[in-house]
C-alpha cells in the first residue's frame, strides 16, 4: 500500500533533551493511525513536525517526513506553506481556542482555499452541510462564541477538509468535548477519512478513543514508540508491558494480564532524566539489568506488529 | 434584541461617566474654595475691613459653602460659568479661546504616539528577540524614562537653538506645534509601544495563530488578518485613558514652550486663585476624559462582535 505519510527515525530536542526520539510510522490513504500516550511523551511535537509548526525552542535532529515521498524538512518555508490547508491539515485540542473570535465562521475555512469567503461561498456552505452543521446559510456569518464545542469542532474538521488534503492530523479533537459529541465527531473523522480516502493520524491519551476509530495504532512513551500494531491485534494481545499498562485503564478490556500490572508505581520521566536504557525501565514490572543499559528497539515481531521491549516474549 | 442590550450598554456607560465628571467637579469646588478666601485676593490695597465684608456679600462668599456650591451648579445648568475674577470677563469666553490650542497639541501628541507607538509595539512583538527589538526597546525605555519637562528642553535645544529648525517656543503656526506634540506624545508613544507589544504577544501565542497556519497562511498573514483585531482591544483602552493624561502632560508642555493652551491657563489660573476658570478647565477636562472612554467603548462595539451581541 502506497503510504501518505511515513516519518522515519524523527528526532526532536529541546535544549538538548530528546524529546521525540527516534520516532517511525506511516499512514495510508483512508486509513486512521492513532498515536496515543500519556500527556507529555511527544505526539503534539510529532504532529506539529509534520506540519513545520514546531516552536521555537524545538529542534528537529534526525529523521525524514515524507508526504507522498517528498521530504517535508527539506522544503523552503513557502512551498510547506503551499501544503498546508490543500495537502496537510491539522485539527486541535481546543476548537473554540483555535478559531479566531473576531472571524466568521466562513472567513476561517475560506482560509484554507486561499479564496476570499464570497468567492467560493457556495463551496464552504456544502462543506458546513458536509460536516453535519445544521442551517449553514445562517452558521457562515457567525463567530465562535455563538457556537458549541462540538459546532466548533465541526468548522475546523470543515476548514481543514475543505482543500481535499491527502493527510489530516487530529490532534485531541475530542478530549475537550462532552462524551456524546466525542462519538459523534469520532463518527464524523471516520466517515470523511473513508468517503475520500483521507489519511488521517488521531493524537489522544485515551484507548477508549483508539478502540472507536483507529485501524492502527502507535503507542509513544516519553518520546519513543513503545509498541505498534493494527489495533484488534494490540487490543487482543499486548507485546509491550507500557501497552498492557494502558489497556489495563480500560475497565472494559478484562482479558488484560492483571496480575503482571495491576499496580505499576512512578511517573514519566522527565527529559532530562532519560537514562541510556529503555525509557520505561523505571516503572517496569519486567525489567531486567539489560532494560537500563541498552534501550530496546522497536522490532518487528510478524503481523504488521512491532514492540521495542527486550522481554516482549514473557508476555505472550 | 441586540440593539436594546447595546444601546442600554452605552446610556449605563454615560451615565457612569457624568456622575464621575460630577465627583471631580464637587471635589475640585471645595479643594478650590478651602484654600482660602478669594475675595482677598480681589480687594484693592488698605481696604477696609467693612469694605472687604462689603464685597464678599456681593461675590456671595459670605454664604455657607453648601448653598454656594449648589447656586454653582444651577448657573452651570444654565451653561452659566461666571466671571473670572481675575480678568472680569466671562469664564467661557476665556477658557474656549484657549480650547483650541490644547485640541491641537493633543491631536499632534496623539499622531505623534500612535502613529510611532503601535507600529513600534508591533514589531517588538512580531520580531521579538532579534535586533529590532532590541533596538526599538532603547527608544522605548528612553521615551518613558524622560520627564517630559526635560525631554522638552532637549528638543528646544537640539531643534530651535542648534539646528534652528523649529521655532523655540510660541504658537506660530505649525512648525511651533511641531516640538511641543513630540514632547507631549513621547510618554505617550512608549505607553501605545509597550502595551501593543504585550498584547501582540499574547495574541501571537494563542492556538488561532497556530491553527491560521496550518490552514497555510503565513506568520504575516496570521498577524494581519487575525492578531492585531484581537491585539487592538486593549489598546483601545489604555488609549482612551492615554487621553487623559496627554492632558495633564499639557500643563507642563505648554508652560516649557509658552504654548496658550487650557494648561497653561489652568497653572494662571491657580496662581491667581481663579477659581471659577479652573473649575470650567477642570469640567471640561473631565468631560474630555468620559467622551473618550465613551468612543473607546464605541470601538470594542464595532471590533469585538460578543459585545455587539450583547455577550
Ligand atoms: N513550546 C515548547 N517549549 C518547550 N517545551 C515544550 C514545548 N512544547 C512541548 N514541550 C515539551 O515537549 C514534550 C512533549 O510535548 P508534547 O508533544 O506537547 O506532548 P503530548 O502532546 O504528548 O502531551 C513535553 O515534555 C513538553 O513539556
Ligand atoms: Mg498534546
Amino acid at each position: 500500500m502506497s503510504q501518505v505519510l511515513a516519518i522515519e527515525n524523527l528526532s526532536l530536542s529541546i535544549a538538548g533533551a530528546r524529546v521525540v526520539d527516534g520516532v517511525s510510522l506511516s499512514v495510508a490513504a483512508g486509513e486512521v493511525m492513532a498515536i496515543v500516550g500519556e500527556s507529555g511523551c511527544g505526539k503534539s511535537l510529532t504532529a506539529a513536525a509534520v506540519m513545520r509548526l514546531l516552536p521555537p525552542a524545538v529542534r528537529q535532529e534526525a529523521g525524514s517526513i515524507r508526504l507522498a515521498g517528498v521530504d517535508i524538512a527539506r522544503l523552503r518555508e513557502s512551498e510547506v506553506r503551499g501544503l498546508r490547508g490543500r495537502r496537510m491539515s491539522m485539527i486541535f485540542q481546543e476548537p473554540q481556542a483555535a478559531l479566531d473570535p473576531l472571524s466568521t465562521v466562513g472567513t476561517h475555512i475560506a482560509q484554507s482555499l486561499r479564496q476570499p469567503l464570497h468567492r467560493v461561498r457556495a463551496e464552504v456552505l456544502r462543506m458546513l452541510d458536509e460536516v453535519g452543521i445544521s442551517d449553514p446559510a445562517r452558521r457562515i456569518d457567525q463567530h465562535p462564541f455563538e457556537l458549541s464545542g462540538g459546532m466548533c469542532q465541526r468548522v475546523m474538521i470543515a476548514s481543514a477538509l475543505i482543500g481535499r488534503p491527502e493527510l489530516l492530523l487530529a490532534d485531541e479533537p475530542t478530549t475537550a468535548l462532552d462524551v456524546t459529541i466525542q462519538a459523534q465527531i469520532l463518527d464524523l473523522l471516520r466517515k470523511l477519512a473513508r468517503e475520500r480516502g483521507t489519511a488521517i493520524v488521531l493524537i489522544t491519551h485515551d484507548m477508549g478513543v483508539v478502540a472507536d476509530i483507529a485501524d492502527r495504532v502507535a503507542v509513544m512513551y516519553a518520546g519513543r514508540i513503545a509498541e505498534t500494531g493494527p489495533v484488534d491485534a494490540l487490543f487482543a494481545a499486548p507485546r509491550h508491558p507500557y501497552t498492557a499498562l494502558l489497556l489495563a485503564s480500560i475497565p472494559r478490556l478484562t482479558d488484560v494480564p492483571k496480575s503482571v500490572l495491576a499496580v505499576i508505581p512512578g511517573r514519566v520521566p522527565g527529559a532530562a532524566e532519560f537514562g541510556p536504557g529503555c525509557r520505561f525501565a523505571g516503572r517496569c514490572p519486567l525489567t531486567e539489568p539489560r532494560c537500563e543499559a541498552e534501550p530496546p528497539p522497536l522490532a518487528p515481531i510478524g503481523d504488521g506488529r512491532a514492540t521495542a521491549c527486550w522481554r516482549w516474549e514473557q508476555m505472550v | 434584541m441586540g440593539a436594546i442590550t447595546l444601546t442600554r450598554y452605552l446610556a449605563s456607560r454615560i451615565g457612569q461617566a457624568l456622575l464621575a465628571s460630577f465627583g471631580v467637579l464637587t471635589i475640585v469646588f471645595f479643594i478650590m474654595r478651602l484654600s482660602g478666601d478669594p475675595t482677598l485676593l480681589l480687594v484693592p490695597e488698605g481696604a477696609s475691613l467693612e469694605q472687604i465684608a462689603q464685597l464678599r456679600h456681593e461675590l456671595g462668599f459670605d454664604r455657607p459653602l453648601g448653598m454656594q456650591f449648589l447656586s454653582y451648579l444651577g448657573d452651570l445648568a444654565r451653561f452659566d460659568f461666571g466671571e473670572s475674577l481675575v480678568q472680569r470677563a466671562p469664564v467661557l469666553g476665556i477658557v474656549a479661546e484657549r480650547v483650541p490650542y490644547t485640541v491641537a497639541l493633543a491631536v499632534g501628541a496623539l499622531v505623534v504616539a500612535l502613529g510611532l507607538g503601535i507600529p513600534a509595539g508591533i514589531a517588538m512583538a512580531v520580531w521579538r528577540g532579534g535586533i529590532v527589538e532590541r533596538a526599538l526597546s532603547g527608544f522605548v525605555l528612553a521615551g518613558q524614562s524622560l520627564p517630559t519637562f526635560w525631554s522638552g528642553i532637549l528638543l528646544i535645544l537640539l531643534f530651535g537653538v542648534s539646528l534652528r529648525w523649529l521655532p523655540t517656543s510660541g504658537s506660530d503656526g505649525f512648525a511651533s506645534l511641531v516640538m511641543p506634540s513630540l514632547a507631549l506624545g513621547i510618554v505617550a508613544m512608549s505607553t501605545f509601544a509597550r502595551m501593543t507589544r504585550i498584547s501582540v504577544l499574547d495574541e501571537l501565542s494563542r492556538d488561532y495563530v497556530t491553527a491560521a497556519r496550518a490552514r497555510g497562511l503565513s506568520r504575516g498573514g496570521a498577524v494581519l488578518r487575525h492578531v492585531l483585531r484581537n491585539a487592538a482591544i486593549p489598546v483601545v483602552t489604555i488609549a482612551a485613558l492615554e487621553i487623559g493624561n496627554l492632558l495633564a502632560g499639557a500643563v507642563i508642555v505648554e508652560t516649557v514652550f509658552a504654548w496658550p493652551g487650557i494648561g497653561q491657563l489652568a497653572i494662571q489660573s491657580i496662581q491667581s486663585r481663579d477659581f471659577l476658570v479652573v473649575q470650567a478647565i477642570v469640567l471640561f477636562v473631565s468631560l474630555v476624559y468620559v467622551f473618550s472612554s465613551f468612543l473607546a467603548d464605541l470601538a470594542y462595539v464595532v471590533i469585538d462582535p460578543r459585545i455587539r451581541m450583547g455577550r
